[in-house]
């Protein structure tokens, strides 16, 4: 059959056709990208949301929806900038981004290597700003805003375990260089104000060290 | 919309002197930090103002408690050591006293270290002290327990109870080096100066849903996670009921002006913290302890300042009816 080829990439035109016309489904886009050039976030945030630790693409799975859409709108505004990201949002529609972040708020949290801080000194900063905070520059412990353990509180507040200390870095940086200006009342930027390399090394490397309860349905 | 302020000139004058005859884990007459107690509180707090983007140098401040790993390893140590967790988790560790899940850092931040926050290093050094609220001189155990009364809304542990004893451990360790009888500036919560317009809450709601309500929640009922609070109710069942000190609008605001939003402090506006603090003491809460059998009753014996809203009508319901609680 000659015309295979043809009728084929005319039946893909249709079937992309048809999904973006009606609800697009967050976990195809996951998989396979929208169709009209946005990759499938599997290949860098992996198949079952847990991220790449070591190259620094989050873990996505089991974060807050209401979380997850914003980031997501941010970028497309560009309040959050991220090279990578940027126009991986900006090629969303509006409902692809609301499917994705019902998508990925509802995937349970996968089971996660956590890793051990060798450095005693190291550990017991990073345990002190993650619980205490250091209240003597107005700085509070990241705990009273992430909760217990760094699980997160509510929408607005992402949980922390189960990121990895490359990402978590990464954020703070971003902050500190005004890349990222997204956090409502600039909490984060106070925040990331107050700390400086040895406590951000320290701090996310505790956070990274953190358990999470894989396989949790959120 | 604010009956009690109509004429805020000399009704919080008035309330100065009132305030000084009331209750509870509450304002105590103390003299005003001897310099410019305005311009000192907000320089203290400002090193958590959002314009400070560098890492803030530590501000002059009058006294600086000892870090806790300097807690003596010795048996007094242990009666400190227990204060603390008290202290900071009092709904696990002093339960048969506490009818909230209120922790005594909610309101005396960093571990009741804080400058501006109450801190315990500025108030147990004044104690004890004579209180016109009740017309004797009290210890600090007497003051302690108030706190346990009003702010935790719960029972006052009996004198020389192991609650009183680990508390005031904490208080005293921390409080080494500071001077006795004087009182330091960073003491208690900063007292603003009297709002250009009368404190409101319309305007006040405003502010809580722009500044507030992120983590204390619409409903102003603070938000739990695995069994903690991470943000306090700030009326309802949950919250201090309407002995505590936190339930005046001047405290209220100078607490909020010092230190909310968290990490925050010092960024409202004076006028900003009078009407959220109006508009959070505008709400329900458990109801006084010291119940005289009628709200007006109550109010005329404990409430009769204008800091005070209990027993008065705003939007069209009369506050002091007191809710159930919630533990
Ligand atoms: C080429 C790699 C790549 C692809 C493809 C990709 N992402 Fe990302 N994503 C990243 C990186 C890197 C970051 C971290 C950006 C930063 O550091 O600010 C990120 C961050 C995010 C965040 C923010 C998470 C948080 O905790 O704040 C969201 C949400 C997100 N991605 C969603 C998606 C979705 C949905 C897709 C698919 C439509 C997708 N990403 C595709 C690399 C990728
Ligand atoms: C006063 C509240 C508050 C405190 C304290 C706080 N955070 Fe945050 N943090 C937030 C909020 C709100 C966000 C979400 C920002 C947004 O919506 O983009 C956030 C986001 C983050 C993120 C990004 C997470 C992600 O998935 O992209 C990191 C990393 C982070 N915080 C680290 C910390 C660390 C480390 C500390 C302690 C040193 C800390 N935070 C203390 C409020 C706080
Ligand atoms: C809901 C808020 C709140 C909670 C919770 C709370 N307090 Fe207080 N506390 C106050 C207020 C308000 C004052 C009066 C501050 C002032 O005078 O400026 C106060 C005053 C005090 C004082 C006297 C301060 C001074 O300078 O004289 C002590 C001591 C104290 N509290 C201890 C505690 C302890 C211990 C707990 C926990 C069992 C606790 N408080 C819980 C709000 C609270
Ligand atoms: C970023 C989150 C956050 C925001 C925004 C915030 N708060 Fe708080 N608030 C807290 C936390 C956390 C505590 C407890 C502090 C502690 O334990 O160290 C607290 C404590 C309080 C307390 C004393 C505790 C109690 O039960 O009464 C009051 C009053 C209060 N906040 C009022 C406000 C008001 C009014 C605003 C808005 C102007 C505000 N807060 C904004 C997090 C927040």
């Amino acid at each position: 059959m000659k015309a295979a080829p043809w009728i084929a990439g005319l039946a893909g035109l249709l079937l992309a056709g048809a999904a973006s016309a009606g609800t697009p489904d967050g976990a195809t886009i996951a998989r396979q990208g929208n169709g009209r050039g946005v990759a499938p976030c599997a290949a860098c945030h992996n198949a079952d949301g847990g991220g790449q630790p070591a190259a620094g693409f989050p873990r996505l799975a089991g974060l807050p929806s209401a979380y997850l859409l914003k980031q997501l709108d941010d970028f497309a505004h560009g309040t959050r900038r991220n090279a990578t990201m940027q126009p991986v949002a900006a090629g969303l529609s509006q409902d692809e981004r609301a499917a994705l972040a019902a998508y990925y708020s509802k995937l349970p949290v996968p089971a996660m290597s956590t890793t051990p801080v060798t450095d005693p000194r190291q550990e017991a900063l990073g345990e002190r700003l993650a619980t205490r905070g250091r209240w003597s520059h107005g700085l509070p412990g990241c705990g009273q805003c992430h909760g217990p353990g760094g699980v997160g509180v509510g929408g607005h507040f992402p949980p922390l375990a189960g990121q990895s200390a490359v990402y978590i870095a990464n954020q703070l940086h971003a902050w500190q260089k005004g890349m990222r200006r997204n956090d409502p009342l600039q909490l984060m930027q106070a925040v990331a104000g107050k700390l400086d390399e040895a406590d951000i090394a320290a701090v996310s490397a505790w956070y990274a060290a953190q358990p999470v309860a894989g396989g949790q349905q959120p | 919309m604010t009956p009690v302020f109509a004429k805020p000139g000399r009704q919080l004058a008035a309330a100065s002197v009132l305030l000084m005859l009331l209750a509870g884990c509450g304002r105590d007459g103390q003299p005003a930090p001897p310099a410019a107690p305005v311009s000192a509180a907000s320089a203290a707090a400002s090193a958590s103002s959002s314009t400070r983007q560098a890492k803030a140098a530590p501000k002059a401040i009058a006294f600086t408690p000892p870090p806790d790993s300097a807690i003596p390893d010795d048996d007094f140590g242990k009666q400190v050591e227990l204060g603390r967790k008290i202290f900071l988790e009092p709904d696990k560790y002093a339960a048969a006293w506490v009818g909230n899940h209120l922790s005594c850092e909610n309101c005396h931040l960093d571990a009741g270290r804080l400058a501006n926050a109450a801190p315990m290093w500025g108030a147990w050094p004044m104690y004890p002290a004579y209180r016109s609220k009740n017309r004797h001189v009290n210890t600090f155990a007497e003051r302690l327990q108030g706190c346990f009364r009003f702010s935790m809304n719960g029972k006052a542990p009996p004198a020389g109870d192991p609650v009183l004893v680990a508390l005031e451990s904490y208080a005293y360790w921390l409080s080494q080096g500071a001077p006795v009888g004087k009182a330091l500036p960073g003491r208690g919560y900063p007292k603003l100066p009297r709002p250009a317009q009368a404190p409101d809450y319309a305007r006040g709601e405003t502010v809580f849903k722009r500044d507030c309500a992120l983590c204390h929640g619409a409903d102003g009922q603070g938000q739990r996670v695995a069994g903690r609070t991470v943000f306090p109710p700030l009326w309802g069942p949950g919250s201090f009921n309407w002995g505590a000190g936190m339930h005046q609008v001047n405290n209220a605001a100078g607490f909020i002006k010092a230190n909310m939003p968290l990490g925050r402090g010092d960024t409202l506006s004076d006028q900003d913290a009078w009407d959220v603090a109006y508009f959070m003491d505008a709400h329900e809460r458990p109801q006084d302890p010291r119940y005289e059998g009628s709200v007006q009753a109550t109010r005329a014996k404990y409430h009769d300042t204008p800091q005070s809203l209990y027993g008065t009508v705003v939007n069209g319901t009369l506050l002091g009816q007191g809710t159930g609680t919630a533990r």
